[in-house]
This record gives C-alpha cells, sequence and structure tokens, in this order.
C-alpha cells in the first residue's frame, strides 16, 4: 500500500492537476500510511522531528537566496560578469562556471535554477551571445555544483542528518569531488558548443558600473562563516542559516523592499510539508521490504567497485524517479555502510538528474503526453550533453571521493 | 526578388553589411530574426525537476528567459535595420531555429548568414548544428558570409595524414 501512495504522490506532484500544491496529495497520503498503522504514530513522529530540523535549515537557506535575489545581487554579478567579459567571449564560459558553482554551493540548486538562470540569459544576450550554452550551464551546474556543502541541495542536508557527519567534515570530504564534477562539465561544454563558443567577439558594451549590494553579499559571507564555527563549536549550523535571513529580513523590512508575507512565503511552507509528508510515506515503503531490497542490491564497504555501484545506482533511481524520494530511499540503507556509501548516494543523486532534462524519466514521459504535438525542443542535444557528461562526472566525482576516503581515513 | 538576411547574436553585423554590399537597390530584404525556444525550455525543464516546487508557477525562470528574449530580438532587428540604412522588412520567428529559418527563405531567391566558430583561422568546425542545418537544407542559394575579415591562407590547416 505504501508503494502504491509514494507512486500516487509522486504522480501527482509531476501532474499537479489544477495546479495544485504537491503537499495536497503528500500529506494526506502521509495521513493514510500512519493512521492504517502501516508506520506507527511514534516512528511517523521520530522521522518528522529527524526531518524537521533539515526543513528548517532549507527554509532558512531559500529565504536567505530570495532575499539575495530581491536586493540585487544575482544582477550585480551578472553586470560584473558583463563587464569582465565584454569584446572577451571566451571569458563568459568560465565566469559563468564560476557563478553558477558558487551560487549552488552557498545558496542551493534552487537558487541557480530559479534566481540566477535568468540572470545568466538576460547576461549572455547583452553581451550578443548565443544564450544556450550557459542556460545548460546553470542547468547543469545546479546539479553538479550541489555536491559541495549541506546547504547546496536538500539531498544534502538529509544525508548530513544521517550520516552525523559536520558541516565541515562533509564540505572537506565532498571538495574535490565538487572540483573534479565540475571540471568534467567544463571539458564536456567547450567540447559540445565548440562553434557556439569559439564565435566572433562581440563589440565591447558601454560599461555599466555595477551596483554590488555589499551588505547583502557580507551577510552571506558572515553566514559561511558562521556555518564553519558552529560547525566547530557543535551547534547546528541551521542556526547560522537562520542568523543570516533574519538579518537580511529585518533590513529589507525596515527598508519596505519586503514584505513579512513575502519572506514567510519564500520559506515554500507548502514545499516544506510536502517534504516532510514524503518521508513519512518513504518510511513506509522501506519499513515494508524495500530496506531489505536495498540491502540486498546496495554493496557492503566503501572500496572503489562499491562507491561505483551505489553512485550509479542511486544515479538511475533519481532518474527513473526523481533524487528527492531516491535519496530519502537509499540514505538509511547506505548511512549504516558508513560515510562513503552515503556520500556515493549523493554522488548519484545530485549529477545523475542531469540525464533527463527535467530531472527524472517520469517527469519527462508526462511533458511529453502535455506537449503531445509539439516535440520538447533541444531534448535530444539535452540528452547527448547529459550523456557526454553523467557517466563521466559520475564516475570521475566518484573516485576523487575515494581518494579523499583513502587520504583521510574515512 | 526577395533576400533574407538571417540575424543571430554576435555576428548579424557582418550579415546586415553583406545585404548592404551585395544586395541590389532593386531587392526587398527581409531581416529574420529567430528566437530559439530551447533556452525557455531548459529553463521550465529545470524548474519541473524541482520536485515539489512547482506550485509556485510565477518563479518559473522559464517564463523569464521568454520575456527577455522577446525584448532582445526587438533591439537586434531595429540595430539591423539602422545599419542597413534602407527600407526592410523586419520578420521574427521562434522555434526551432534552423526550421523555422529553412521555412521563412520558401520563397526567397538569396539566404545570406554568417558561418559560427573561430574567426581567427580557416577551417572547422564553422558551422553551429543549427546553421549547418540550415545551409544543409535551404531552398535557395546561400551566402555565406565571415563575421569579420577573413583569417589569412596560412591558417588553413594541414591535410590529414595518409592511410
Amino acid at each position: 500500500m505504501c508503494a502504491t501512495l509514494l507512486v500516487v504522490v509522486l504522480g501527482f506532484a509531476v501532474v499537479r492537476p489544477r495546479g495544485w500544491p504537491e503537499a495536497v496529495a503528500a500529506a494526506p497520503a502521509a495521513a493514510v500510511v500512519v493512521l492504517s498503522g502501516a508506520v506507527s504514530i511514534s516512528a511517523a513522529w521520530a522521522e518528522i522531528r529527524r526531518l524537521l530540523p533539515v526543513v528548517g535549515f532549507l527554509a532558512a537557506v531559500l529565504v536567505l537566496a530570495q532575499l539575495c535575489a530581491d536586493e540585487g545581487l544575482f544582477t550585480a554579478a551578472g553586470e560584473v560578469v558583463a563587464r569582465v567579459c565584454a569584446g572577451q567571449s571566451r571569458r563568459l564560459l568560465p565566469a559563468l562556471f564560476v557563478l553558477a558553482a558558487v551560487t549552488t554551493a552557498v545558496l542551493s540548486l534552487d537558487a541557480t535554477v530559479v534566481l540566477l538562470t535568468p540572470v545568466v540569459f538576460a547576461t549572455a544576450t547583452r553581451l550578443r551571445s548565443r544564450p544556450m550554452p550557459y542556460v545548460y550551464a546553470c542547468t547543469h551546474l545546479a546539479n553538479t555544483a550541489s555536491l559541495l556543502l549541506p546547504v547546496s541541495n536538500l539531498t544534502n542536508l538529509l544525508a548530513l542528518a544521517a550520516s552525523g557527519l559536520t558541516f565541515t567534515h562533509f564540505a572537506g570530504l565532498m571538495a574535490l569531488p565538487w572540483l573534479v564534477g565540475i571540471a568534467v562539465e567544463y571539458v564536456a561544454f567547450r567540447l559540445f558548443f565548440r562553434a557556439e563558443l569559439d564565435g566572433p567577439v562581440p563589440a565591447p558594451l558601454p560599461a555599466r558600473r555595477p551596483a554590488v549590494p555589499t551588505f547583502t553579499l557580507a551577510a552571506v559571507a558572515l553566514t559561511l562563516a558562521g556555518f564553519v564555527v558552529t560547525s566547530l563549536l557543535g551547534i547546528n549550523p541551521a542556526w547560522a542559516a537562520l542568523a543570516g535571513a533574519v538579518l537580511l529580513a529585518v533590513r529589507a523590512l525596515r527598508g519596505k523592499r519586503t514584505t513579512l508575507h513575502g519572506v514567510l512565503g519564500s520559506t515554500s511552507p507548502l514545499f516544506l510539508l510536502f517534504v516532510l509528508s514524503l518521508g513519512v510515506i518513504v518510511k513506509g515503503v522501506l519499513d515494508h521490504g524495500l530496506d531489505h531490497a536495498l540491502d540486498t542490491v546496495l554493496p557492503d564497504g566503501s572500496s572503489l567497485p562499491a562507491l561505483l555501484t551505489i553512485a550509479a545506482l542511486a544515479a538511475v533511481l533519481a532518474n527513473l524517479v526523481n533524487n528527492l524520494p531516491a535519496v530519502l530511499a537509499l540514505l538509511p540503507t547506505a548511512a549504516a555502510g558508513g560515510t562513503g556509501p552515503a556520500l556515493a548516494v549523493l554522488i548519484g543523486v545530485n549529477i545523475g538528474p542531469n540525464l533527463t532534462y527535467v530531472g527524472s524519466l517520469a517527469t519527462l514521459l508526462w511533458r511529453r503526453v502535455l506537449h503531445a504535438h509539439d516535440t520538447e525542443p533541444g531534448l535530444a542535444r539535452f540528452t547527448l550533453l547529459g550523456l557526454l557528461t553523467v557517466p563521466a562526472g559520475l564516475a570521475a566525482a566518484t573516485v576523487a571521493l575515494w581518494c579523499v576516503l583513502r587520504a583521510t581515513g574515512g | 526578388m526577395r533576400v533574407v538576411a538571417w540575424l543571430t547574436e554576435a555576428t548579424w553585423p557582418a550579415v546586415v553589411d553583406a545585404a548592404r554590399t551585395w544586395v541590389p537597390e532593386a531587392a526587398d530584404v527581409t531581416l529574420l530574426y529567430v528566437t530559439g525556444d530551447e533556452p525557455a525550455a531548459a529553463a521550465h525543464g529545470a524548474f519541473a525537476g524541482l520536485l515539489g516546487r512547482g506550485y509556485r508557477h510565477a518563479r518559473d525562470p522559464g517564463s523569464q528567459v521568454e520575456a527577455i528574449s522577446a525584448a532582445a530580438a526587438a533591439d537586434v532587428l531595429v540595430a539591423a535595420e539602422q545599419r542597413l540604412a534602407r527600407s526592410a522588412t523586419r520578420l521574427e520567428r521562434h522555434g526551432r531555429i534552423e526550421r523555422e529559418v529553412v521555412h521563412a527563405v520558401a520563397d526567397a531567391a538569396l539566404l545570406i548568414c554568417a558561418r559560427d566558430g573561430d574567426p581567427n583561422r580557416l577551417g572547422p568546425h564553422s558551422l553551429a548544428p543549427p546553421t549547418r542545418f540550415v545551409v544543409d537544407h535551404a531552398p535557395c542559394p546561400v551566402l555565406l558570409v565571415w563575421p569579420q575579415p577573413a583569417p589569412r591562407i596560412d591558417t588553413l590547416p594541414p591535410p590529414p595524414p595518409h592511410p
């Protein structure tokens, strides 16, 4: 029954009939799982309590990212890139790679997809460069560059909670896989888009001096420092994210540049409810057989073949459904095997979604149904790009993780 | 006689200059700009992949990309007409770039477009996939121009080694 409910909830989230929020199906389904006894009330409550700090952390980061956008941080970053690259189109790809990678790592993949992509597109257009490679760079790096910090991706926050790693330990172990994953993407983009990227140098634009919101930038830097300090002191780094979000929110509220409703809305409360509900439903699925099945499928240990297999399986599952349910299902088993398997799962579920254009086959199929008379533009090219980057990125990042684990002793 | 000048982001000045140089005064010039649907679709797709966040539809970055695209297309067409310094028909389309261009030149006597790739040396990869398709499928003569002064002949790559 739990598996059926999970399929219904995921199907609803993909189709979203009448545009209803995903939580409309997920919350009642979680209630059914509990009321039917598939997951006891105490177990469900334990799961929710386990996920609540994760969800709170995510909410703070979402607010932080939205306030950065409201204060013009992304627009200013686009202006800086435009100034650096005016008349030097070959600089544009590395500059935007750095911008997208840093944005994803610090402010999460949501920030890159929702807030940065339009800025990058506008920047490329202003520089009279073909925007396609740069838009695809955003969509790819939103996934691949989300390996570095726990805040970069909800999947990482879930793994942080499951693995018992500290914020800084997580970042230390994932720094090399993050860099290697981005390097693979960069080389692949240079090859794949060579005709577009090697185009002529457009005339330089009249330079506009960007108005960098220094207070906002300082608040983000302080928040990052706060992650390190809280982690070293054994305090939950979510408090640092909350402090950063409150600092920016109070300033924006006093300046009447946002409203309390706007700030609370940017926490995406219905999304957070969806995550909690999904956690309870997936627990039901795990308790009723999936955990044993995964026990037999997932290899033991942190040997290189084991880590590669785990990353590949995680990528396949993320592509079949979506990386969120995939990580909820895989983490309990993987984390029981140690730090290596848990982080290998993350490499799989974070890089893997670049293969299927919209992050999962289910979403893709539904979009194909919606656009039955109008094929998805660029689907073949995107898939080709994914085939070029994903297997290589998965393998290279996993080897890098294995090297780091060997060097540090785990 | 109808001549279509296909304008793309970085290379449109060279295409307009070629039209000024080679197209007779009596000919009708159509300035064509095609907005590709691919960037907006990629942004829509990335947003759709964020499971659970779809209900906040106003945040879909694909919609913003579409709006910026429309403004950019209008800018290029206006700038191109000014550079051409003669009357011309502005034609803006969107969709699959390569197919829209081929359809737009169905009844044209000439298509002018620019090559892609590294402009500092002779040789491949001189045509990005959409341009390759247009050159292969255009039902009219095609004038392919360098986007800037052509490089010297000594940039020609050496012949491949004999098997």
